[in-house]
């Protein structure tokens, strides 16, 4: 087990790497879907 | 499908998946190790492809009976991601398996179950991608796509229960069940699977919503009315 990871903290190294490629993935998804609402809107409109 | 309440669950769910799933206590088996956190990230990809070619199999039947295309685009968005989720879920087992069975690829019946599921999808895209007219390939991909959702479900629950392997869930006994999963585990695992197919959920419908964009711009054929009026000569230096 990682045992020694842990005793030494390492493993919040880890869980930090996993963090930010989580955040930066999910921040983008977010940034696509307002991306897709303003161009709904914008079809909207024009309709 | 612009609501955000759920996609905000989703966000939350994963992180607590990430956070618990690394940092909270697992059993100490023998082999896995720390490798047993895998149940957390590889399983619900499983979950999810099921509930995403799901989907598309439940838009694929209400294109049979009511063929408006817009049904044709969700249920092939959603198999879509499925297969995706599909792809990561075979290559995360695979990375898995060989670390603790010892092979890439173990012939497990799970592991094939899976890989024939996935080809059986691979094949509906290939059979959309032969056909031109819009409704036609609607048609026959819908009635495709039930027949492979309800190949994979003997693939994937009946027959590898039924023989011994290395995975949980055979030689007779369901997975999940009090001796294959400890309770330590269940309260990381319910959540993971319901963020992990929510995410899934998320990408289908922003798919979705993409291609429908692009239906009415093709429909319409009409570039979209920016406020600005420039004409469409004007480059042109002599008139």
């Amino acid at each position: 087990m990682a045992d020694a990871m842990r005793s030494n903290g390492k493993i919040y190294v880890v869980l930090g790497v996993v963090l930010i490629v989580l955040a930066g993935l999910l921040g983008y998804l977010f940034f696509v879907d307002k991306k897709v609402t303003n161009l709904e809107k914008k079809i909207e409109d024009n309709s | 499908m612009r609501a955000i309440w759920w996609k905000l669950l989703a966000v939350v769910l994963l992180i607590y998946t990430v956070v618990a799933g690394l940092m909270l206590e697992v059993p100490r088996l023998d082999i896995v190790n720390e490798t047993i956190r895998n149940l957390y990230f590889h399983v619900p990809m499983w979950f999810g492809m099921i509930s995403l070619f799901g989907a598309s199999s439940w838009f694929a039947i209400k294109y049979l009976r009511n063929p408006d295309i817009k049904y044709d685009i969700y249920a092939t968005q959603f198999a879509h991601v499925g297969f995706a989720y599909g792809m990561l879920g075979i290559f995360t087992g695979m990375l898995w398996a060989q670390y603790a069975w010892g092979t890439w690829w173990h012939g497990d019946p799970k592991q094939n179950g899976a890989a024939i599921t996935l080809l059986l999808y691979a094949a509906f895209f290939i059979l959309r991608m032969s056909l031109d007219n819009g409704d036609q390939r609607a048609r026959l991909s819908a009635i495709y796509n039930v027949f492979a959702f309800i190949a994979m479900i003997p693939l994937l629950f009946v027959i590898p229960r039924m023989q011994d392997s290395l995975h949980p869930g055979s030689g007779g006994n369901p997975g999940f069940n009090m001796y294959d999963l400890d309770h330590t585990m269940r309260p990381v695992f319910y959540p993971a699977c319901l963020g992990w197919i929510l995410l899934g959920f998320w990408i289908a419908t922003l798919r979705i919503r993409i291609k429908l964009i692009e239906e009415k711009y093709d429909n319409e054929k009409a570039p979209f009315n920016t406020g600005v009026n420039i004409p469409l000569d004007s480059h042109v230096r002599t008139k």
